[in-house]
């Protein structure tokens, strides 16, 4: 199944990248705050039950896909 | 006095560790590639060199942790060898969760090559103790990602054991956020882990050494390694 992991930085976690896009945006004047800046992993995973699938993506990210010291997770079976 | 380097696709500063700890202080120093399984036999220390391990793909030193040779790093820490983690291998000891923590991007967004000031917090250590707690040293720091970042209740436990060895400051010993170049939390520049046996630290010691190449800042920390080594 496929599965889309997105990986944030935790509130609270400096964004500097988030922070330099969006003083560009405010540069077109766009009126916009909170820019965020994460990363989206997108895999395929054997199996048919979602939520199977979903626990082996949850196992992915707390060994190898997330720092836990900086970033969370959001995991949505497609 | 014996050496591995581990070397990684992608580290750069290897050779920089296989002058100071070969050519320099004249150990018996291996380079190790990072497929292999094993360190070589009778290593005292591992010195985990800077660079960008793996492109840093997905996160700084998050790739190279998982690499077959860390397995035998770890279980050389488990049983007390020492291990100094430079630049990169200080972001690798923490994804190898060695050491706790993360480094983020600098607070500044970029890479910045400067020479710091480091003053010792802990003169204790294998690491650091041919140096007076307080000492000033002068090193270089080439980095992108060397904002050092933890909870707010692992940061106060990190500080209340004294895992704090290396912190940025003036030239005259004095801390404070105007003296940190990266937005490290408490101007953290170097840690160890509880047994005092792992040490990761952002700025290059290794590349303070050799006085034909310039200053000597570094030399402290591999005096205080020489040290441990010949009392044992």
């Amino acid at each position: 199944m496929k599965v889309r992991v997105s990986v944030q930085l935790k509130p609270g976690i400096l964004d500097p990248q988030g922070k330099a896009v969006e003083q560009g945006l405010h540069g077109f004047a766009f009126e916009v705050e909170h820019v965020r800046i994460g990363r989206l992993i997108e895999m395929d995973i054997p199996g048919t039950d979602p939520a199977e699938v979903k626990a082996k993506a949850q196992a992915m990210c707390d060994k190898l896909l997330v720092n836990p010291v900086m970033e969370k997770a959001s995991i949505e079976v497609l | 006095m014996r050496v591995a380097v581990p070397v990684f696709p992608g580290s750069n500063c290897d050779h920089d560790a296989l002058h100071a700890c070969g050519t320099v202080m004249g150990w018996d120093t291996i380079p190790v590639w990072h497929r292999d399984t094993r360190l070589p036999e009778n290593t005292d220390l591992v010195f985990i060199p800077g660079g960008f391990s793996y492109g840093d793909y997905l996160r700084c030193g998050a790739i190279a942790a998982l690499a077959p040779i860390m397995a035998d790093v770890k279980r050389h820490a488990d049983q007390g060898g020492l291990v100094m983690g430079v630049c990169n291998g200080f972001q690798i000891l923490c994804e190898a969760q060695l050491l706790p923590g993360a480094l983020l991007r600098n607070e500044s967004l970029r890479f910045i090559h400067a020479e710091v000031y480091l003053r010792v917090e802990r003169a204790d250590l294998p690491f650091t103790r041919a140096m007076k707690a307080g000492e000033v040293f002068r090193v270089p720091m080439a980095h992108a990602e060397g904002n050092f970042t933890l909870e707010p209740a692992d940061l106060a436990d990190l500080e209340a054991r004294g895992g704090v060895a290396l912190r940025y400051c003036s030239a005259r010993g004095e801390i404070g956020a105007d003296h940190v170049p990266n937005g490290a939390m408490n101007g953290i520049a170097g840690i160890v882990n509880l047994k005092g046996n792992v040490l990761g630290m952002m700025p290059h010691p290794e590349r303070a050494v050799d006085p034909k190449l310039g200053p000597t800042g570094g030399m402290g920390m591999f005096r205080s390694l020489e040290a441990a080594f010949s009392k044992v």
